[in-house]
């Protein structure tokens, strides 16, 4: 499903990634580990189209609809609702029956009291909940999670542990430095130094 | 098509509840405008003509606009939110109409306050202003949407905007000032609406590359 020969990115001068060989198929989960500054958020940022490489190639057998991108940053209106945020979303995803799909998800992360109240309101915890729900919204293919845990509560990440856990044909790569979580679920591995 | 259309539906409906719950733009632009009318109308001789004061209104109009249009991607950029649009799967030129109809809007609402007030201070609307204002506003939304997107990326935003916007605004000035003065204001609206279709196809066109890399 991702395949990369060479994969690096280069901001002006300074390189945060190079020289990165990576395969996953279909369903597998990749963890990528490393240190701060590692090239982590970068790669994911990759996969996801949201940068270019500057060197190397890289293949990515998913449809932009059909990636599921959960980054540092929530990629939420704080001025609108938690529904109208999934609800904006749902639209542009074209997610079928999107309301029963936006309530189960609210439903199942512990939002459901807090949907109608604005993203400027909640707790960081909260927000990261909600960030989960609209990655999750239209049921991608592809999931690229980019230290996911933050901010989580006890319940939140045995939430999302379940989530990830999920026998759902889905092909997960995320990105932590904090693996121990997640490695009995991980099929492979990418160290990034 | 449909699908196009609702997506920069939803994209435009969206800004309304921002803005009236963050009041960021048009609490200003009205103040703005109405500030900037009435020191105008001190500032010009009582005797000035009625030519001096349609130069007056659409330079207020248009700096104005540049408050609408500096503030229209700073949401997307700060929250990251961009990045979400960009991801969806929705054609990208439709982020770009969305926020197209909604700075239009506040286009519009900004003018309902400015025309009465002109006529207060100055002299009666006519139906050539409010021509020329209504083709001038597609030019200053599509143009100005593209840019507002550009500039947002960079740090001296409010600086960027005007040194881009202003220029490429110039012809609207002069087909605005035109169809309001003129003895013949259909050439100057003709010439209104070639700018709005020529610049809106390149503001389409272009959007994807601009919030892309």
């Amino acid at each position: 499903m991702i395949s990369g020969r060479g994969l690096g990115r280069r901001f002006g001068e300074r390189s945060v990634l190079s020289k990165v060989d990576l395969d996953v198929e279909r369903g597998d989960f990749l963890l990528v580990t490393g240190p701060n500054g590692s090239g982590k958020t970068t790669l994911l940022r990759l996969l996801a189209g949201l940068l270019a490489p500057t060197a190397g190639t890289l293949e990515v057998a998913a449809d932009r609809g059909r990636i599921g991108f959960l980054g540092h940053e929530p990629l939420l209106y704080r001025e609108l609702t938690a529904l109208e945020n999934l609800d904006l979303y749902g639209r542009l995803y074209r997610v079928p029956e999107r309301r029963e799909r936006t309530g189960m998800l609210l439903e199942r992360f512990g939002l459901w009291e807090a949907r109608g109240e604005q993203v400027s309101t909640f707790s960081r915890g909260m927000v990261q909940r909600l960030a989960l729900c609209r990655t999750l919204l239209h049921d991608p293919d592809l999931l690229l999670l980019d230290e996911p845990f933050t901010a989580l509560d006890a319940e939140g990440a045995e939430l999302l542990h379940a989530e990830l856990a999920d026998g759902a044909p889905r092909t997960r790569v995320v990105a932590s430095h904090q693996p121990e979580r997640i490695a009995a679920l991980a099929t492979a591995q990418l160290a990034l130094a | 098509m449909t699908g196009y259309i609702a997506d920069a539906a939803a994209l435009a409906r969206k800004d309304l509840p921002v803005e009236l719950r963050t009041r960021d733009t048009v609490p200003s632009m009205l103040l703005f405008v109405v500030a900037a009318l009435v020191v105008f109308h001190f500032a010009l001789p009582a005797e000035s003509s009625r030519l001096a004061a349609s130069g007056m209104l659409w330079i207020a109009l248009l700096f104005t606009a540049l408050l609408a249009l500096v503030r229209a991607f700073v949401g997307e950029r700060e929250q990251g939110t961009l990045d979400g649009l960009i991801l969806a799967p929705c054609d990208r030129s439709a982020i770009w109409l969305g926020k197209t109809l909604s700075v239009l809007a506040f286009l519009l609402f900004a003018e309902a306050v400015a025309l009465p007030a002109f006529a207060l201070f100055y002299e009666d609307v006519t139906w050539e202003l409010v021509a020329g204002l209504a083709l001038a506003n597609l030019g200053i939304a599509t143009v100005g949407t593209l840019l507002g997107a550009m500039a947002a990326a960079a740090r001296a935003r409010e600086l960027l905007l005007p040194l881009l916007f202003l220029p490429l605004a110039i012809p609207l000035v002069v087909g605005g000032v035109g169809a309001t003065v003129a003895d013949d204001p259909g050439r100057y609206l003709a010439f209104l609406g070639l700018y709005d279709l020529i610049f809106a196809i390149l503001s389409w066109a272009s959007f994807e590359y601009v919030v892309t890399e």
